[in-house]
């Protein structure tokens, strides 16, 4: 494998813009000092309480994400380049799924199989012909970037269902400035704090017609034993909406309503981090407690919104995924500005023949898996588990796609040895509302703590770093800040 | 404010509450129970103890034998059996707390956290008295950095008030129960019972609600029985008197009921626990039998709760 790209120092021992100052402290700090702040940054999470819980793990019932407390730094022209990118790709995503719920102009143009869409298990019949009143059906999406050089990104994935991670990207800011303020204050980074004001204006836009002109916006979470409950708590504080389990609504008349110490209330928005299959037992699993009872009926009677809408997992399938460039030309007329991972569909013989191949060389996914569970690193893996999944390609090809290992940029971070380069991504987030996109500047960015792994997720044993958008001098810009400004003009972009 | 949050914030301030009442009650049973034969001490101070946390039946239901000081704190400290140990407590209010974190303040959230995550450091079977004597601290502590925080930090709305509400119903019953307990000690000499040995029993009660300084203050006298008993039921000077906790209790659920624009149930049945707690005197409740009192109240300040809990929380 070749060496990968380090976003401080490059290639080799320069220092690459924007990371001069942190350069500069890594090196004039003493490393007791920096694990006495790592240890006091772990006490400030486990205080507040920010824990995940790890299924299967009956022990660690709640567990704290790894802060790392090197920060990772993008300069704003690099930014610039990637948020126009992600406003590209979300406004076609919309686009493609109000297409493949409504008309199928797509399919019909032959640009993406039917039977790829339409007996996807994600698909939902229930929506077909559904018109959504601003055409939005992914308003929250977390949009997975990695690096491989100076100049390239690629989008490894496109979360378009109930994407997690902003409450770290927001709480791992705070920790940075109670620990660093020095380092902070020396840096012009720009501020993430606005997330949540910019979420409640992105729902709020998008509020059922028959709504009050203050929209009552409530957050659906499974409840307290969910992994992800400690975000769902605190977006709901920040939004300054009621955190709701299905048994606080209920439908009547297709209104929804939440049970309330003054009796019933209406709710018009409703952002749910409650997968499709359980939000209505009467629509989907009879077997879930989670939902609520007819939420769906008064869903397509247009009287709630949903965040996410019902059926945008069509959107985010890793083999869908793999035409996203002909998604966005068909949609946009202009070609992708991010990156897609060249990706063999093993559904089709050629690919899985040439996957088959070389598998001891490729990254195999399953296609609708997510949090890192169930995949090959062909690099990483031992002959045996090779040969596995072998056998579980020949017998279900189009579970699966493959994808080149790539080169994941590594960071400089802080770990038992000192500091040492690590793997990273990024997950920034990006909202869209009625009233236009917005993505706050910085993102999610996840790092491999082990020596060598490039498996981020924090389910697999990655940490999380701040991540820093800052400005640098202007008369350092490259000619590629000036095409993506360009490009930039194409959409309505609130930065 | 959704009911489920109502009803987390109620329970959770009420469980604190109790925490903390159990932990005064092993002080002051411990205390007690160090004091030599002869010195009005009865010999079971613990089951006494048992008593006044309404924990007996369950105690005998778990051991099946008699309530050894050793025992009888696993069991209100720590143990996993009784719903109401110091234990329980913490964490059914942490989990109360991580229910309706967006209705608690960060200040209120890291105390009843910091103090689950401490409660770990503490288990059964290290009993010597230092170490315990930490403990109850501990749990003294974080009950009030609790309704401190939740006092100086809390929006004055919906919220803070069911949180108000829960700590009143909490406190009554448990100055109810501890009264209850040692009911005989505070009955005139004419009734045979006690004597001047009592005296050590009189001031455990008043220990155990930091209540001893409180007493010469307000009656400047050698501690007399029918004055304990004055002070903790109707002396609304007394914070955790019957009486300040129903003027309390009133107040609030009147707030709730001001916010909603209707008054109900529970508003009317606190009121009038209040009216007869507020127009009688100490003579009249020994008179009409200080345990029959006590019962009854009891009972009505639980009425009271189911009543809260019909007409706001479910």
């Amino acid at each position: 494998m070749v060496t990968a790209f380090d976003e401080m120092t490059g290639s080799g021992s320069e220092c690459r813009q924007g990371y001069e100052i942190v350069d500069t402290w890594l090196k004039n700090t003493p490393p007791e000092l920096l694990r006495q702040r790592r240890h006091e940054a772990e006490l400030l999470f486990r205080r507040i309480g920010i824990t995940f819980a790890v299924y299967g793990d009956a022990e660690g019932e709640e567990r704290l994400i790894p802060f790392d407390i090197v920060p990772r730094v993008i300069t704003r022209p690099e930014w610039e380049r990637l948020a126009a990118g992600l406003v590209q790709r979300v406004t076609a995503l919309n686009l493609f799924l109000d297409d493949v719920y409504g008309k199928g102009e797509i399919v019909r143009a032959g640009i993406i199989p039917e039977d790829l869409v339409y007996k996807n298990p994600y698909y939902r019949p229930e929506m077909q012909g559904v018109a959504l009143p601003h055409k939005i059906w992914v308003s929250i999406a977390g949009i997975d970037i990695v690096r491989v050089d100076a100049d390239t990104f690629y989008v490894l994935e496109d979360n378009a269902r109930t994407p997690s991670g902003v409450s770290y990207m927001l709480e791992n800011r705070e920790v940075m400035l109670r620990l660093f303020p020095d380092l902070c204050a020396r840096h012009r980074i720009a501020p993430v704090e606005n997330y949540a004001d910019e979420l409640l204006a992105t729902l709020k836009s998008m509020a059922p017609r028959t709504a009050s002109a203050d929209p009552t916006v409530a957050l659906l979470t499974p409840g307290p034993f969910n992994s992800a409950y400690y975000e769902h708590s605190f977006l709901a504080d920040k939004l300054g909406a009621e955190l709701v389990e299905g048994t606080d609504l209920y439908v009547r008349e297709n209104v929804v309503y939440m049970r309330t110490t003054e009796g019933p209330k209406r709710v018009d928005v409703i952002y749910r981090r409650l997968d499709d299959d359980f939000i209505d037992p009467l629509a989907f699993r009879p077997d879930s407690v989670l939902g609520v009872p007819g939420l769906m009926a008064a869903y397509r009677a247009g009287n709630v919104t949903l965040a996410n809408a019902v059926g945008t997992g069509v959107s985010d399938d890793k083999a869908v995924y793999s035409y996203m460039p002909e998604i966005i030309r068909f949609y946009t007329g202009k070609d992708a500005i991010l990156k897609n991972v060249p990706t063999w569909r093993c559904r089709e013989p050629d690919a899985l023949k040439y996957v088959l191949d070389h598998l001891p060389e490729l990254v195999v996914k399953e296609v609708d898996g997510s949090g890192g569970y169930g995949m090959l690193v062909g690099p990483k893996a031992d002959a045996a588990k090779i040969e596995t999944f072998r056998a579980k390609l020949k017998a279900h090809p189009e579970k699966f796609i493959a994808q080149p290992t790539l080169a994941l940029s590594t960071c400089p971070t802080f770990v038992d040895e000192g500091v040492a380069p690590r793997h990273v991504d990024l997950r920034p987030y990006v909202l869209t509302g009625a009233d236009g996109v917005r993505v706050v500047p910085g993102g999610l960015t996840r790092v491999a703590l082990q020596e060598g792994s490039l498996v981020v997720n924090s389910s697999q044993g990655g940490g999380t770093k701040d991540t820093w958008v800052v400005d640098v001098p202007t008369a350092h810009q490259s000619q590629s800040i000036q095409q993506a400004q360009q490009q930039q003009q194409s959409a309505a972009i609130f930065i | 404010m959704l009911s489920r949050t109502a009803d987390s914030l109620f329970w959770l301030s009420r469980y604190v509450e109790r925490a903390e009442n159990t932990a005064r009650i092993i002080d002051a049973a411990s205390r007690l129970a160090a004091l030599p034969t002869g010195y009005g001490t009865t010999g079971n101070e613990w089951e006494s103890a048992l008593a006044a946390t309404g924990c007996l039946d369950a105690f005998t239901e778990v051991y099946g034998e008699e309530a050894t000081a050793d025992a009888t704190i696993d069991f209100l400290a720590f143990s996993p059996a009784n719903p109401s140990s110091i234990k329980s407590c913490l964490e059914i209010a942490r989990f109360n707390a991580r229910a309706v974190r967006t209705a608690l303040t960060a200040e209120m959230w890291e105390t009843i956290n910091s103090a689950w995550l401490e409660l770990k450091d503490y288990g059964p079977g290290e009993l010597d008295l230092g170490r315990l004597a930490d403990f109850l601290r501990f749990v003294k502590r974080t009950s009030l950095a609790f309704d401190g925080s939740a006092y100086r930090t809390m929006l004055r709305s919906d919220a803070y008030w069911f949180t108000r509400v829960g700590v009143f119903i909490e406190r009554a019953d448990a100055t109810a129960r501890l009264l209850d307990v040692k009911y005989h000690v505070l009955l005139p000499p004419e009734a045979q019972i006690g004597g001047s040995l009592d005296y050590f029993q009189w001031s455990s009660i008043l220990r155990a609600v930091s209540a001893q300084t409180s007493y010469h203050w307000v009656y400047r006298q050698s501690l007399k029985p029918w004055l304990v008993a004055d002070l903790m039921i109707l002396n609304r000077q007394m914070p955790r008197s019957l009486a300040a906790c129903y003027e309390s209790i009133t107040r609030n659920l009147d707030l709730i009921a001001h916010r909603y624009g209707r008054q109900g149930a529970s508003q009317r049945h606190a009121r009038s626990l209040f009216t007869q707690l507020d127009s009688t005197d100490v003579d009249t409740v020994i008179a009409g039998g200080l345990h029959e009192f006590l019962s009854d109240f009891i009972a009505e300040n639980a009425r009271l709760g189911a009543l809260i809990t019909e007409q706001y929380l479910v």
